[in-house]
């Protein structure tokens, strides 16, 4: 262990029911390497640490071989070794080389979520082209302050804005699908167009339509195409089954789908969409569920009830396997258009968009439960009216004219910079605008009455607080005054100037972190405020060291001594302030929660 | 809320209730007091259901030592549930407010298509299948032979309910179909028979119209059921068809073919028994000798529909001889369904009374009327001789002796139509012979007969006088309450004519005009761009809707209309009218909006409700008139003028428009909801026809619409919605309360009850 490597004779399986390839493994803290005994096989294994999220292992007496088994992205290596001595040692040094790669590798750091390659090359990217960026992920992720996700889950606009090629919003299917790929004859009798809207991009959009439409004439694109025959010849049996169904002639379609099996597909119901209905009607709400109701109507055995009376319809019982409705089409086109997916490509192969889309609709085959259905209907039982108005404790929407915000604000910052002066008492003033106004009233009035004998305010009071905001006023105005780009921090030297304003940004950063991840109703919440919390609280020291720092680089520069000074206080005054704030709420609601917590605990054991 | 009528306390879960609630709960104790029937209509989307349960239990639990029973008959297997779920929150709120006293049993009952939860049973496509597939592994023979040999398959579900005989009880609470089957796969007993059992010690039984009305299902289900119920129809304005229908059957040429394989296998199975097992054949002859296998005695497995007579009118003697022994019955079923056949190949309608029928059998096949009546038990009893278990498969022979025993019961009611092909379609010879019911008060008459108190509501009853006479009963209670709006909340509009100014209507002559289709369609059009959300339409049959949409399709219309709602249609399949019906409101709820195309009288039209955004807009196209050249319907006017002397015209428009009421009346559910209705057609401008419209409806329609062309109907639907948008006082501002509180309910009962009629 002491040198970083283990050599171990071991057999390496791909699955666990695989006998197993014997060779020898070689690990380090950065990899390991598979060699097989022959090295004819190519099992052949050279995989770094960082591929690999976790590792498994059997445990001693429990019957099973000593197994190592280390998960990656896409499956996992499962390696038997020989004895449980070896599996040890083994274990020991895939644990340490894992939690290496856990915190060192900020950009390649597994995250919980799967990224995909195109993700991070681009994640990658953004760094490159901004420094100022790396530098603050290098900061907050590679310190472990923050996740990897937690990081660019900020920087979403960052990401979309890369993306924006791409359309933002899904395009449904437009309502009108069955227009597009109807028949559209012209009058005579042997020429049928299929007219194929021009707006319409033909590939793409035109076969999603048949496709999304008639998922039967999907699975046989998949199935014939090219295997049986090519696409021209598909398309021309598609069309001539169209027509056929256009012509409403059943007999003849029936006659045609005889022959010619390939045809027959298209002619006859769709499997398929038969098979998907069935799985639909059951988790169809119950208040609708028309299907039960036929399992309980006696009336409906057959030859029961009055069969012919002109309230039941006639149906013709020849050749409905080859008589499609108009009525039929319009309900799946509704369908279709509700489930509506199409694809963001423009043109592709048809055969690729036959594909896509066989790939969507499996991953869109969840089921869902029974219980949905019950909560359904529960829902829907209550009559609305009849409750009792609920009268939660909304407290009324206020919004105020944005101009007293503003005042208000104000007032909060000539405070603050009143606190730095030292002498001025403290004030605080918590009047409502009606207070104010009465007092004031008040005093005028008092005025009116004695004369003004004694001035309002102590001069020497006056004075201090009038100098006070004059000074604070005067050194900001004047140095931003002089030219539009030069700010308070250019009177600062570069090197400070740049740490400061790092570690702004650094902090700002934080902060946003700290603040969206409140309410914290997660445990994953809790830990990373937790870890904001810590990480903030380092700032403090951090900022004193620059202060004590710039003040003795600069001390022999007389000048600027004061102002600087000055300037980093007033900065870390805004620092101070923000972290404070943050620390504040943290322990409050930690209390608060602590609090809730044991109520809770006292109320139900 | 808890109040007091007379000397009931009267608990109902809500904290408000409608004044008309109120009163319709008032009415309803009076009739249980005077333990008579009653008729009570109150318009939909005021909380029927949930007054009459509460008021019925409530009742019951203030009188714990008369043991009433509530038998809730709904249409369809949704209303069940959704009525269950009612009780479940009234029963919770009892149970806070009384603890366990409030204990109740509460159930729905339904076929084993929708109970069952055995997975190779519920394989089975249809109900009968179904119902087959539970027989052959439950039969008592089979469960006999499983368990001597393991191999052969039984239910473990039904053999675990067995085994735990007495023990096997549903715990007191509100059962929903769903929450059977969950506990019956819990317990790993049969939710079916289960519930079957327990229907008779329940206080409160949820379920479908026929297991009262249908005899074939009555006698099975219903028969324990104790005098002392409350027998509640909801939804009642078609009780009289569902009666007619129940004891109606249809023979067609499939059915004989049917029969015919159905007789010779029957035969197969004979030899074979006679070969291998004579004496289970002779021990039938002697039950039979004795009189017919008493339902009771058999296991609850072996026992499939009954006989489709009423029970009053089937004779408890023994089987004539001549056909008790099983292959002289064979012979005699033969026959008859020769004779069937023969009088199925005919040109021309024919119309007989079964009286001369029966009278023609005689003489033709020489069967007499008795042997007739007895044929749906022999076959019945010779079945499970044979033990036959794919039931499924003989429906056919099932149906020629439900129509044996019928025509051999009734003398009276009853006329048997043949005819050739369908008027609609002369082309296509489709012969069918149809024993047809005219009289609804045959069928509901065990039930007045039988119960205490049977409650007949519905939101659609008028002319309530009329109902009294179709079903032959005095009701101690007969009323109609109106609805009191807070706002109006309802905008019924008569459209006559179209964008150009021209009449429209579906009446016979006119509704292959292309102008009146098109006139519907800008109207429908010029609706979908100013509703928000759902609208119905509904269409007077299946085949207008189906030749309308193609021409709107053909002349671009419905391109047009599709531009701005997704389209939705009702179609015969079921299935895919249910997923049809699911899309919409998914297209409803997120915003996208959509119509919904459907038929009156059809499915979606007896049950299915579009309430708030699901529908603020419904259109009837037309009026819903039947079909006036059905034979069954001219026997039907012809023997309802002569027994009760209802004009023919009469009934044509009251059932038009009841159904008219029943489709536009589905827009609205509670008061807070709102929704337009637009009858289209000119006819319903006429008195005779709008006078027949449900008093509710008819109080929000203003004169000035009653003459409406498409652009006026268009700018009063603007003025409507925008209205409607409006915030307001839900329980009514300061003129008449249409909310009460606990606290208003109990000045009204001090001041009494002059400010209450509704």
């Amino acid at each position: 262990m002491s040198s970083g490597q283990v050599v171990k004779r071991v057999k390496y399986k791909a699955t666990v029911k695989d006998p197993g390839t014997p060779g020898v493994l070689r690990l380090t803290q950065e990899k390991f390497v598979f060699k097989p005994n022959d090295p004819t096989t190519n099992n052949k294994l050279d995989v770094e640490f960082r591929f690999i999220k976790s590792h498994k292992h059997t445990k001693e007496g429990s019957g099973k071989p000593p197994w190592l088994n280390l998960t990656h992205a896409q499956g996992s290596y499962i390696f038997e070794l020989e004895s449980f001595a070896d599996l040890h040692v083994c274990r020991e040094l895939v644990g340490i080389a894992l939690s290496k790669h856990v915190q060192g590798e900020a950009t390649k750091v597994i995250s919980e979520e799967q990224l995909s390659s195109a993700e991070m090359t681009l994640r990658i990217k953004l760094l490159q082209e901004d420094s100022k960026l790396q530098r603050l992920h290098k900061e907050l992720v590679a310190s472990g302050k923050l996740t990897e996700s937690e990081f660019w889950a900020t920087k979403k606009k960052l990401l979309d804005q890369d993306e924006s090629r791409k359309l933002k919003q899904r395009i449904g299917f437009k309502n009108s699908l069955i227009f597009d790929t109807k028949p559209m004859s012209d009058g005579r009798i042997n020429q049928v167009k299929f007219q194929l809207t021009p707006e319409i991009k033909y590939q793409a959009c035109f076969l999603l339509c048949i496709f999304a439409l008639k998922p039967a004439v999907h699975q046989a694109f998949l199935n014939f195409v090219p295997s049986k025959m090519n696409e021209v010849d598909f398309w021309n049996k598609y069309f001539k089954a169209e027509y056929l169904h256009s012509t409403k002639n059943a007999v003849a379609a029936a006659a045609e789908a005889a022959e010619d099996e390939d045809l027959a597909v298209f002619l006859k119901d769709d499997e398929i969409l038969e098979i998907e209905a069935r799985k639909k009607v059951r988790r169809v709400d119950p208040t609708l569920d028309m299907e039960a109701d036929q399992g309980d109507d006696y009336t409906h055995l057959p030859d029961h009830g009055i069969f012919r009376d002109g309230s039941k319809e006639v149906s013709e019982a020849q050749n409905a396997l080859y008589k499609r409705t108009l009525l039929q089409d319009l309900n799946r086109q509704g369908a279709v258009v509700l489930e509506g997916k199409t694809l963001d490509m423009e043109m592709e192969h048809p055969r690729t968009v036959a594909e896509i889309l066989a790939r969507r609709k499996q991953k869109s085959d969840e089921v869902v439960g029974d219980e949905e259905r019950q909560n359904r209907i529960s829902k829907m039982t209550p009559i609305e009216d009849l409750q009792a108005q609920d009268d939660h404790n909304y407290a009324p929407l206020c919004i105020k004219d944005p101009r007293d915000y503003f005042d208000f604000q104000q007032a909060n910052a000539v405070k603050t910079l009143d606190d730095s002066q030292p002498g001025t008492e403290q004030m605080t003033c918590s009047l409502g605008s009606e207070e104010a106004y009465g007092s004031l009233m008040a005093a005028i009035s008092k005025i009116q009455a004695t004369g003004l004998r004694d001035p309002l305010f102590s001069p020497d009071v006056a004075l201090k607080v009038l100098h006070g905001l004059t000074r604070n006023i005067s050194s900001t105005k004047n140095h931003l005054g002089k030219t539009s780009q030069e700010s308070v921090l250019d009177i600062l030297p570069n090197t400070t100037k740049e740490k400061l304003l790092d570690h702004w940004v650094c902090s700002q950063e934080l902060l946003r972190h700290f603040w969206s991840s409140y309410p914290v109703t997660t445990q994953n919440l809790v830990n990373k405020t937790r870890r904001l919390k810590d990480s903030i609280s380092q700032i403090y020291s951090k900022l004193e060291e620059i202060k004590v720092s710039a003040s003795s680089d600069l001390r022999h520069q007389v000048s600027l001594v004061v102002h600087p000074m000055q300037q980093i206080k007033v900065y870390g005054q805004f620092f101070t302030q923000a972290l404070d704030a943050a620390l504040l709420h943290y322990d409050a609601d930690i209390k608060k929660r602590n609090a809730r917590v044991s109520k809770k605990s006292n109320g139900y054991v | 809320m808890k109040f007091e009528i007379e000397d009931v306390t009267v608990y109902f879960p809500y904290d408000n209730i409608y004044p008309e609630q109120y009163s319709y709960m008032v009415e309803l104790k009076r009739a249980l007091d005077a333990k008579g029937h009653c008729l009570l209509e109150m318009p939909t989307g005021t909380g029927k259901t949930i007054a009459l349960l509460s008021l019925i239990t409530s009742y019951v639990l203030s009188k714990p030592n008369s043991p009433l029973k509530l038998i809730y008959c709904t249409r369809t297997v949704h209303e069940m549930e959704k009525t269950l779920a009612e009780l479940r929150l009234l029963h919770d709120y009892q149970l806070q407010h009384l603890g366990p006293a409030a204990r109740i049993l509460a159930l729905g009952l339904s076929s084993r298509k929708n109970l069952c939860v055995n997975s190779r049973v519920l394989a089975a496509e249809n109900r009968d299948s179904v119902d087959a597939g539970c027989r052959k592994l439950t039969a008592s023979w089979v469960r006999a032979l499983a368990a001597e040999n393991p191999s052969v398959p039984s239910c473990e579900f039904f053999e675990q309910y067995e085994r735990a005989g007495s023990s096997a009880v549903l715990p007191p609470g509100v059962y929903t179909l769903q929450d059977l089957r969950v506990f019956g796969k819990e317990k790993g007993w049969c939710p079916y028979y289960l519930a079957r059992h327990m229907v008779q010690f329940a206080n409160v039984v949820v379920y479908s119209y026929q297991y009262l009305l249908d005899p074939k299902v009555a006698s099975i289900i219903s028969k324990e059921m104790q005098k002392e119920s409350v027998v509640v129809f909801d939804e009642a304005h078609n009780i009289d068809n569902v009666c007619i229908e129940a004891l109606s059957v249809s023979v067609r040429r499939q059915t004989i073919e049917g029969a015919r394989r159905n007789l010779t296998r029957m035969r197969q199975e004979i030899d074979k028994f006679k070969a291998t097992d004579a004496g289970r054949l002779r021990a039938e002859y002697n039950r039979l000798v004795e009189g017919l296998a008493l339902r009771g005695d058999l296991p609850a497995t072996d026992a499939w529909l009954a006989n489709p007579a009423l029970p009053d009118d089937i004779l408890k003697e023994a089987v004539p001889g001549n056909i008790r022994r099983a292959e002289h019955f064979i012979h005699v079923l033969r026959r008859l369904v020769q004779y069937l056949e023969g009088r199925l190949d005919t040109e021309n309608v024919e119309k007989e009374s079964p009286v001369s029928f029966v009278v023609s059998i005689l003489n033709h096949a020489g069967i007499d009327q008795k042997s007739l009546k007895f044929c749906y038990d022999r076959l019945h009893s010779l079945m499970m001789t044979l033990e036959i278990t794919d039931t499924d498969e003989f429906l056919h022979i099932q149906t020629i002796c439900d129509f044996a025993t019928l025509v051999g019961t009734y003398a009276r009611g009853f006329s048997i139509i043949i005819e050739p092909f369908d008027e609609r379609m002369p082309h296509i010879p489709d012969p069918v012979l149809q024993l047809c019911c005219h009289d609804a008060s045959l069928a509901i008459k065990p039930v007045f007969e039988r119960f205490q108190s049977v409650v007949i509501t519905s939101g659609t009853l008028s002319p309530i006088d009329l109902y009294p006479r179709l079903l032959n009963f005095n009701p101690v209670v007969s009323r109609s309450f109106t609805m009191s709006l807070t706002r109006d909340c309802i905008c019924p509009m008569v459209l006559t004519r179209g964008s150009d100014q021209l009449p429209v209507s579906t009446k016979f002559d006119m509704r292959s005009d292309l102008g009146v289709v098109r006139n519907y369609g800008r109207l429908l059009l010029e609706m979908s761009s100013v509703v928000p959300d759902g609208i119905v339409c509904f269409f007077v049959s299946y085949s207008y809707m189906d030749g309308i949409v193609n021409t709107w399709n053909e002349n671009g219309i419905l391109k047009e209309i599709m531009q701005h709602k997704l389209v939705f249609i009702e179609t015969q399949d079921v299935v895919e009218t249910t997923l049809a019906l699911d899309n919409y409101r998914k297209a409803c709820d997120c915003g996208r909006g959509a119509i919904f195309f459907s038929v009156a009288r059809g499915k979606v039209a007896e049950g299915i409700d579009f309430d708030r955004h699901y529908g603020r807009l419904v259109i009837m196209f037309g009026v819903p008139f039947q079909y006036t050249l059905s034979k069954i319907l001219l026997a039907r006017l012809e023997y309802l003028r002569d027994t009760f002397q209802i004009k023919e015209g009469d009934f044509l428009t009251f059932d038009a428009l009841r159904q008219a009421a029943q489709c536009v009346g589905r827009v609205i559910r509670s008061k807070a909801d709102y929704g337009m209705m637009i009858f289209a057609d000119k006819r319903y401008s006429r008195h005779d026809k709008r006078s027949k419209l449900p008093s509710w409806i008819l109080s929000h329609l203003h004169d000035a619409h009653l003459n409406l062309s498409t652009d006026m109907a268009l700018h009063i639907a603007r003025e409507f919605l925008r209205k409607m948008a409006q915030p307001y006082d839900k329980t009514g501002g300061t003129g008449r309360k249409t909310l009460l509180s606990q606290e208003d309910l109990q000045k009204m009962v001090i001041s009494g009850m002059d400010d209450m009629m509704f």
